[in-house]
């Protein structure tokens, strides 16, 4: 019995919320990798791409609470989401239009494309911050548990509750979905064969007939969907805050450098990675070790390894770590 | 010739404008300016010498201003000796073992045994639990003293202007631990890895109160001029003032304000003579050939990895000074308040806009763009102002039900708005001067030799 609330505990605190938080890192690594692989650079302005895709959602979806649009037990959000990421894609085209394409042709050096970026994303933060405010916001509406912990104990007749919240759900369900649909693209059709060939051997696909601008655009999208899918399920689950955001950037990239970049099943590794040591480390296991362990061994402490404020010290050392011994990542990346 | 007289002139340009805002705002804000861009420019000595002369990407900047402005907190405030009786030696100790730890795993892992992984991994959690075991204890007990005064060690009760270089010794400590790890990495790996690090160092400045009290801040620092208060209480101070046709209160605080401009402009002059002197010497000229083409640098005997820590060593340094400068130009430390957009990406932009590799266009950056982080906001608040003026003149001719009337009250208040957010205008600026720069004039307003 206590073997099994520990198993309970342990995923209602620490499984569940790592699985879900790890989906969205790993849907933010992919549109990093995404745009490594394909225009070469890292995309500091990526954080806050989300972060505009997520403000768009959340305007259309107080539109729709307003006009009394409701999606039953689902949140509104996801009616917004494809208008969120019509816009976002909008917005990235008009970026790669006005800003990224002159530097391509000049074929600039990457790390140029870095601080080109670091501007974008200057814009895009005071943009985001302009239009709703540096505040937190909240904007999940429909059921919020699909389990709740109180029938589940009643239900099973255990100690421990175990819940799952519905945007902790709806997250896996909608990153399953993202990722197969994406990699269903990347190796089953066209365009995607040829956004694969032009990352693996940019020359050998110029060569073959590739049109580098039409794979760049088709880059584009794909990144402006994933990163607004990305934002809206973090901010649905937690709260949609422009400053976290642009944080999640640290460990958005140590999930793709970690899981190699360039290569998208490595983005979904290495969110997953992260996502479960953050976790993992950060969280009380007195609980858990309660369960397990005879009385007379009980810990004193918390037995938290490091405060939650440190999370972002896990990132960094998974990222050092990865990079002294394996500088690739978990699975082969490229380097420029 | 040509060259000095234009920089002379973007120098005249920018003196003008914070003269500007002395004769249209108060010379109490130009004075504010002043010293701020003294403080920025001394930053952007700092970065120009990381990036301008080795190339080298670091955003993690904000990590050791916070740094610095910490030095200025262990130099000055007075020593907490219930606390140290508490737990100071205690603390000490599990610094000791924490340290002594990272070390022996460095060591096991580089004498090349068979099977040091697991020796590696036990040696770590082991060591872990033992830091924590002793470590924090010592922390319940220094915190437990008097927390809502001190709660920490304190600091060393030295005159303040100490913690000026002791800033800079803690921004290169940090910066020598972390250049041994991460300088060997890529450009885009670095600049990940040093954006983490400035995250953590941030992170330990708030959790661990005691160090410097974390979020509960230290105020009250101690000062290098004497208070506004006791200047108008002394009687020949006030005489000098009337006899400069100046109130005693203002008096005051202008002579304060221009005592910080003068001590920062010491410290401005010294950094860029001696970072000028490195520049042309056979020393600059190996950095900057590094910059160029690694490769046949190290071909000529060149030792890459050591200049590259070198020279991020002392560009970290430079930062620290600066972020010293400026917790005692504030008086008080809040880690709260140091975020990456205005304590790294901002001196990022003041490089790149003065040109990087120039040091004299890295000093015209920090001084022009700290200007226009501070008055764009008013600025903006102006011109958005002016919009609403207008919208609400036009309302009143139309009928608001009518089709042109409902576009105009849209409008209208689109431009409310506008105005009651104008404070982020900053960053959308910084963001549009710095693509306009890199695209237009990509070497920057003074660009390298």
């Amino acid at each position: 019995m206590d073997f099994l609330n520990a198993i309970v505990a342990l995923s209602n605190f620490v499984l569940i919320p790592a699985i879900a938080y790890g989906s969205q890192l790993a849907l933010g690594a992919l549109g990093v990798t995404l745009i490594y692989g394909i225009l070469r650079f890292s995309n500091f302005a990526h954080g806050d791409t989300m972060a505009f895709g997520t403000m768009v959602t959340v305007l259309f979806t107080w539109l729709f609470q307003g006009w009394g649009i409701s999606f039953g037990p689902l949140p509104t959000a996801l009616l917004a989401l494809p208008i969120g990421i019509a816009i976002t894609g909008l917005l990235v085209l008009g970026t790669d239009r006005v800003v990224y394409r002159f530097y391509r042709r000049q074929k600039a050096a990457p790390v140029v494309f870095v601080i080109v970026s670091i501007g974008v994303m200057f814009i895009l933060n005071g943009l985001v911050r302009f239009i709703i405010g540096p505040e937190d916001q909240r904007f999940a509406d429909g059921a919020r548990f699909l389990i709740s912990a109180r029938d589940f104990k009643q239900w099973s007749g255990l100690n421990e509750g175990l819940a799952l919240k519905s945007s902790q759900a709806i997250t896996v369900v909608v990153a399953v979905l993202v990722v197969a649909l994406l990699f269903w693209f990347l190796n089953r059709t066209r365009t995607g064969k040829s956004m694969r060939a032009y990352s693996d051997n940019e020359d050998l696909a110029l060569l073959s007939g590739i049109d580098p601008e039409r794979v760049v655009m088709v880059t584009w999208l794909i990144v402006a969907a994933l990163a607004t899918v990305a934002g809206v399920l973090y901010g649905l689950d937690k709260s949609f805050k422009p400053f976290t955001y642009f944080q999640l950037l640290l460990p958005i990239f140590a999930s793709a450098i970690v899981g190699g970049l360039g290569n998208p099943l490595g983005a979904i590794a290495g969110g997953f990675v992260i996502a479960f040591s953050e976790v993992l480390v950060t969280y009380p296991l007195k609980k858990i070790l309660g369960y397990l362990m005879p009385d007379s061994l009980q810990p004193d402490g918390l037995v938290q390894l490091l405060s939650t404020d440190y999370k972002f010290a896990v990132s960094f050392v998974l990222l050092v770590i990865v990079l002294l011994f394996r500088p690739t990542g978990l699975f082969k990346g490229k380097s420029v | 010739m040509n060259q000095n007289l234009k920089n002379a002139g973007l120098f005249a340009f920018v003196a003008g404008l914070i003269l500007l805002t002395g004769i249209m705002q108060s010379w109490n804000s130009a004075l504010l300016i002043l010293n701020m861009g003294l403080v920025s420019a001394v930053m952007a000595l700092g970065v120009n010498l990381q990036w301008g002369f080795a190339g080298l990407f670091n955003v993690g900047i904000m990590g050791f201003v916070a740094l610095g402005g910490l030095g200025v907190v262990l130099a000055s405030e007075p020593p907490v000796r219930e606390a140290w009786t508490a737990g100071g030696p205690r603390l000490l100790a599990g610094l000791a073992i924490g340290a002594a730890v990272i070390f022996g795993a460095v060591r096991i892992w580089k004498s090349g045994m068979k099977r040091r992984v697991p020796l590696l991994l036990a040696e770590l959690v082991i060591g872990f639990f033992l830091f924590r075991w002793v470590f924090d204890g010592a922390v319940d007990a220094v915190e437990s003293v008097n927390p809502a005064l001190t709660g920490y060690l304190g600091g060393m009760g030295l005159p303040v202007l100490f913690g000026w270089p002791l800033g800079g010794l803690l921004a290169a400590g940090a910066a020598w631990a972390i250049g041994k790890t991460a300088l060997g990495l890529r450009s885009d790996y670095l600049a990940i890895a040093t954006l983490g690090i400035a995250e953590i160092i941030i992170a330990v400045m708030k959790n661990e109160d005691w160090l410097a009290r974390g979020v509960k801040n230290v105020i009250g620092l101690p000062r290098p001029l004497p208070y506004e208060i006791d200047l108008q209480q002394s009687s020949s101070f006030v005489e000098r003032a009337q006899g400069m046709g100046l109130d005693p209160v203002t008096a005051s605080t202008l002579y304060v304000k221009l005592g910080y401009a003068a001590l920062f402009t010491v410290v401005l002059v010294l950094v860029l003579l001696l970072a000028q002197l490195a520049l042309n010497s056979p020393w600059g000229r190996m950095m900057r050939a590094i910059r160029d083409n690694e490769t046949s640098a190290r071909a000529m005997g060149k030792d890459v990895k050591a200049r590259h820590l070198q020279i991020f060593i002392l560009g970290s340094a430079v930062c620290g000074i600066a972020g010293a400068m400026m917790t005692t130009l504030d008086g008080q430390l809040t880690p709260g308040t140091y975020q990456p957009l205005r304590f790294t990406f901002l001196i990022w932009v003041m490089v790149i806009v003065g040109g990087s590799g120039n040091n004299l266009g890295a000093v015209l950056g920090g001084f022009l763009i700290w200007f226009l982080w501070v008055q764009v906001e008013p600025m903006g608040g102006w011109l958005a102002g002016q919009l609403v003026a207008v919208t609400d003149w036009m309302q009143a001719g139309f009928d608001p039900e009518s089709g042109i009337g409902s576009v105009i009250a849209a409008m209208g208040r689109v431009s409310a708005h506008i105005q009651d957010n104008v404070q982020h205008m900053r960053l959308l600026t910084m963001g549009v001067v710095l693509l306009l720069v890199l695209r237009f004039s990509p070497r920057g307003l003074i660009p390298e030799k």
